[in-house]
Protein backbone atom coordinates (compact mmCIF):
# COMPACT_ATOMS: atom_id res chain seq x y z
CA UNK A 1 0.00 0.00 0.00
CA UNK A 2 1.48 3.34 -0.99
CA UNK A 3 2.27 5.65 1.90
CA UNK A 4 0.97 9.17 2.32
CA UNK A 5 4.11 10.71 0.84
CA UNK A 6 3.83 8.68 -2.36
CA UNK A 7 0.26 9.70 -2.94
CA UNK A 8 0.83 13.34 -2.11
CA UNK A 9 3.86 13.74 -4.35
CA UNK A 10 2.31 11.84 -7.24
CA UNK A 11 -0.85 13.85 -6.99
CA UNK A 12 0.91 17.20 -6.97
CA UNK A 13 3.35 16.20 -9.71
CA UNK A 14 0.62 16.83 -12.29
CA UNK A 15 0.44 20.51 -13.34
CA UNK A 16 -3.32 20.51 -13.94
CA UNK A 17 -4.03 19.10 -10.50
CA UNK A 18 -1.56 21.49 -8.94
CA UNK A 19 -3.30 24.37 -10.67
CA UNK A 20 -6.72 23.26 -9.41
CA UNK A 21 -5.40 22.82 -5.89
CA UNK A 22 -3.64 26.17 -5.96
CA UNK A 23 -6.81 27.88 -7.08
CA UNK A 24 -8.81 26.30 -4.26
CA UNK A 25 -6.12 27.44 -1.80
CA UNK A 26 -6.19 30.95 -3.15
CA UNK A 27 -9.85 31.49 -3.84
CA UNK A 28 -11.61 29.19 -1.41
CA UNK A 29 -14.45 26.78 -2.11
CA UNK A 30 -15.53 26.31 -5.74
CA UNK A 31 -17.95 24.17 -7.72
CA UNK A 32 -16.76 21.82 -10.46
CA UNK A 33 -18.42 24.10 -13.02
CA UNK A 34 -16.60 27.18 -11.73
CA UNK A 35 -13.29 25.31 -11.76
CA UNK A 36 -13.90 24.03 -15.29
CA UNK A 37 -14.75 27.50 -16.60
CA UNK A 38 -11.19 28.63 -16.06
CA UNK A 39 -9.35 25.35 -16.58
CA UNK A 40 -8.04 24.38 -19.98
CA UNK A 41 -9.48 20.89 -19.78
CA UNK A 42 -12.99 19.41 -19.99
CA UNK A 43 -15.34 19.01 -17.03
CA UNK A 44 -14.89 15.19 -16.89
CA UNK A 45 -11.14 15.77 -16.77
CA UNK A 46 -11.53 18.33 -13.98
CA UNK A 47 -13.76 15.91 -12.06
CA UNK A 48 -11.20 13.14 -12.45
CA UNK A 49 -8.40 15.39 -11.17
CA UNK A 50 -10.57 16.49 -8.24
CA UNK A 51 -11.22 12.83 -7.43
CA UNK A 52 -7.49 12.17 -7.23
CA UNK A 53 -6.94 15.29 -5.12
CA UNK A 54 -9.66 14.03 -2.81
CA UNK A 55 -8.05 10.59 -2.54
CA UNK A 56 -4.82 12.29 -1.53
CA UNK A 57 -6.68 14.22 1.14
CA UNK A 58 -5.88 17.53 -0.53
CA UNK A 59 -9.49 18.54 -1.13
CA UNK A 60 -12.85 17.86 0.47
CA UNK A 61 -16.18 17.79 -1.36
CA UNK A 62 -19.56 18.98 -0.18
CA UNK A 63 -22.79 18.25 -2.01
CA UNK A 64 -25.45 20.92 -2.22
CA UNK A 65 -28.39 20.20 -4.49
CA UNK A 66 -26.97 19.13 -7.83
CA UNK A 67 -23.69 20.92 -7.26
CA UNK A 68 -20.53 19.57 -5.69
CA UNK A 69 -18.34 22.14 -3.96
CA UNK A 70 -14.64 21.50 -3.43
CA UNK A 71 -12.34 23.10 -0.88
CA UNK A 72 -8.60 22.74 -0.21
CA UNK A 73 -7.40 20.82 2.85
CA UNK A 74 -4.22 22.60 3.82
CA UNK A 75 -3.32 20.16 6.59
CA UNK A 76 -2.63 17.54 3.91
CA UNK A 77 0.53 19.45 2.99
CA UNK A 78 2.17 18.58 6.29
CA UNK A 79 4.07 15.54 4.87
CA UNK A 80 5.91 17.90 2.51
CA UNK A 81 7.35 19.61 5.55
CA UNK A 82 8.12 16.26 7.20
CA UNK A 83 10.05 15.21 4.09
CA UNK A 84 12.27 18.28 4.40
CA UNK A 85 13.18 17.69 8.00
CA UNK A 86 13.85 14.00 7.40
CA UNK A 87 16.05 14.63 4.36
CA UNK A 88 17.87 17.51 6.04
CA UNK A 89 18.78 15.21 8.93
CA UNK A 90 19.84 12.48 6.50
CA UNK A 91 22.14 14.74 4.44
CA UNK A 92 23.64 16.51 7.47
CA UNK A 93 24.66 13.09 8.77
CA UNK A 94 26.12 12.08 5.40
CA UNK A 95 28.10 15.31 5.19
CA UNK A 96 29.60 14.50 8.61
CA UNK A 97 30.62 11.06 7.35
CA UNK A 98 31.99 12.55 4.13
CA UNK A 99 34.15 14.97 6.10
CA UNK A 100 35.44 12.13 8.29
CA UNK A 101 36.29 10.14 5.19
CA UNK A 102 38.14 13.08 3.59
CA UNK A 103 40.29 13.40 6.70
CA UNK A 104 41.14 9.70 6.49
CA UNK A 105 42.00 9.33 2.81
CA UNK A 106 45.31 10.56 1.44
CA UNK A 107 45.59 13.34 -1.08
CA UNK B 1 7.87 29.47 11.14
CA UNK B 2 10.85 29.83 8.83
CA UNK B 3 9.97 27.05 6.39
CA UNK B 4 8.60 28.21 3.09
CA UNK B 5 6.86 25.84 0.73
CA UNK B 6 9.85 26.06 -1.56
CA UNK B 7 12.11 24.81 1.18
CA UNK B 8 9.59 22.12 1.97
CA UNK B 9 10.45 20.43 -1.33
CA UNK B 10 14.09 21.31 -1.49
CA UNK B 11 16.84 20.47 0.96
CA UNK B 12 20.12 22.34 0.68
CA UNK B 13 23.21 21.51 2.69
CA UNK B 14 26.26 23.69 2.15
CA UNK B 15 29.61 23.45 3.91
CA UNK B 16 33.10 24.82 3.62
CA UNK B 17 35.44 21.88 3.59
CA UNK B 18 39.23 22.29 4.04
CA UNK B 19 40.13 20.07 1.08
CA UNK B 20 40.51 20.82 -2.63
CA UNK B 21 37.63 20.05 -5.05
CA UNK B 22 39.64 17.24 -6.68
CA UNK B 23 39.75 15.28 -3.45
CA UNK B 24 36.07 15.79 -2.69
CA UNK B 25 35.24 14.82 -6.28
CA UNK B 26 36.89 11.44 -5.69
CA UNK B 27 34.76 10.85 -2.61
CA UNK B 28 31.64 11.78 -4.57
CA UNK B 29 32.36 9.61 -7.60
CA UNK B 30 34.40 6.51 -6.65
CA UNK B 31 32.10 3.63 -5.60
CA UNK B 32 34.28 2.33 -2.76
CA UNK B 33 34.55 5.85 -1.33
CA UNK B 34 30.84 6.63 -1.83
CA UNK B 35 30.07 3.49 0.16
CA UNK B 36 32.07 4.86 3.10
CA UNK B 37 29.93 7.94 3.59
CA UNK B 38 26.68 7.36 1.72
CA UNK B 39 25.61 3.83 0.76
CA UNK B 40 26.67 0.72 -1.15
CA UNK B 41 26.45 1.48 -4.86
CA UNK B 42 27.40 0.75 -8.45
CA UNK B 43 28.02 4.36 -9.37
CA UNK B 44 29.86 5.43 -12.50
CA UNK B 45 30.31 9.13 -13.35
CA UNK B 46 28.86 8.86 -16.85
CA UNK B 47 25.74 10.72 -17.95
CA UNK B 48 22.90 8.25 -18.44
CA UNK B 49 24.41 5.60 -16.15
CA UNK B 50 21.79 3.96 -13.96
CA UNK B 51 22.78 2.86 -10.49
CA UNK B 52 21.39 1.87 -7.10
CA UNK B 53 22.22 3.07 -3.66
CA UNK B 54 21.53 0.30 -1.19
CA UNK B 55 20.84 0.89 2.48
CA UNK B 56 19.53 -1.34 5.26
CA UNK B 57 16.05 0.02 4.66
CA UNK B 58 15.96 -0.47 0.88
CA UNK B 59 17.33 0.81 -2.39
CA UNK B 60 17.36 4.13 -4.16
CA UNK B 61 17.14 4.05 -7.97
CA UNK B 62 19.36 6.67 -9.55
CA UNK B 63 20.53 7.89 -12.93
CA UNK B 64 23.40 10.26 -13.62
CA UNK B 65 22.21 13.41 -15.39
CA UNK B 66 25.22 15.73 -15.29
CA UNK B 67 28.96 15.31 -14.78
CA UNK B 68 31.39 18.21 -14.77
CA UNK B 69 34.58 16.86 -13.15
CA UNK B 70 35.58 18.63 -9.93
CA UNK B 71 32.70 21.08 -10.35
CA UNK B 72 29.23 19.58 -10.57
CA UNK B 73 27.43 16.27 -10.37
CA UNK B 74 23.76 15.53 -10.64
CA UNK B 75 21.65 12.39 -10.42
CA UNK B 76 18.03 11.47 -10.09
CA UNK B 77 16.97 9.84 -6.85
CA UNK B 78 13.84 7.70 -6.77
CA UNK B 79 12.85 6.27 -3.41
CA UNK B 80 9.61 5.70 -1.53
CA UNK B 81 7.64 6.71 -4.58
CA UNK B 82 9.27 10.10 -4.82
CA UNK B 83 11.14 11.21 -7.88
CA UNK B 84 13.76 13.73 -6.93
CA UNK B 85 17.13 15.01 -7.98
CA UNK B 86 20.40 15.46 -6.11
CA UNK B 87 22.86 18.06 -7.36
CA UNK B 88 26.36 18.58 -6.02
CA UNK B 89 28.28 21.77 -6.68
CA UNK B 90 31.95 22.24 -5.79
CA UNK B 91 33.38 25.73 -5.69
CA UNK B 92 37.06 26.28 -5.03
CA UNK B 93 37.77 28.71 -2.17
CA UNK B 94 40.94 30.12 -0.59
CA UNK B 95 40.65 27.56 2.22
CA UNK B 96 39.42 24.56 0.25
CA UNK B 97 36.01 23.97 -1.23
CA UNK B 98 32.49 25.12 -0.72
CA UNK B 99 30.41 21.98 -1.17
CA UNK B 100 26.74 22.41 -1.88
CA UNK B 101 24.14 19.64 -2.08
CA UNK B 102 20.66 20.35 -3.28
CA UNK B 103 18.00 17.65 -3.09
CA UNK B 104 14.72 18.71 -4.63
CA UNK B 105 11.54 16.74 -4.56
CA UNK B 106 10.59 17.00 -8.18
CA UNK B 107 12.51 16.33 -11.34
CA UNK B 108 14.05 19.36 -13.03
CA UNK B 109 12.78 18.12 -16.39
CA UNK B 110 9.26 18.36 -15.02
CA UNK B 111 9.94 21.85 -13.77
CA UNK B 112 11.43 22.78 -17.11
CA UNK B 113 8.49 21.37 -19.02
CA UNK B 114 6.09 23.32 -16.88
CA UNK B 115 7.96 26.58 -16.78
CA UNK B 116 5.95 27.92 -19.67
CA UNK B 117 2.70 26.74 -18.14
CA UNK B 118 0.50 29.23 -16.41
CA UNK B 119 0.70 27.38 -13.15
CA UNK B 120 4.35 26.41 -12.93
CA UNK B 121 5.94 25.17 -9.78
CA UNK B 122 7.40 28.55 -8.93
CA UNK B 123 4.06 30.21 -8.95
CA UNK B 124 2.58 27.31 -7.06
CA UNK B 125 5.27 27.56 -4.38
CA UNK B 126 4.88 31.29 -4.12
CA UNK B 127 1.17 30.83 -3.53
CA UNK B 128 1.71 28.06 -1.02
CA UNK B 129 4.23 29.95 1.06
CA UNK B 130 1.43 31.80 2.75
CA UNK B 131 -0.55 28.61 3.10
CA UNK B 132 2.22 26.54 4.67
CA UNK B 133 3.18 29.40 6.95
CA UNK B 134 -0.25 29.07 8.49
CA UNK B 135 -0.01 25.34 9.17
CA UNK B 136 1.64 25.38 12.56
Amino acid sequence: MPNAHDVLFRTLADPTRRALFERLCREGEKTVAALTARARVSQPAVSKHLGLLKQAGLVRDRHEGRQTHYSAQLGALAPLIDWTSRMTGFWQGRFDQLEDLLKRIDQ
Amino acid sequence: MTNTATEALCVVVERDIPFPPEKIWRALTQPHLIEEWLMKNDFNPVVGHRFNLRGDWGAVDCQVTAVEPNKALSYTWAALGLESVVTWTLTSTSTGTRLRMEHSGFRPDQQQAYQGAKYGWQKFFAALERVVAGLS
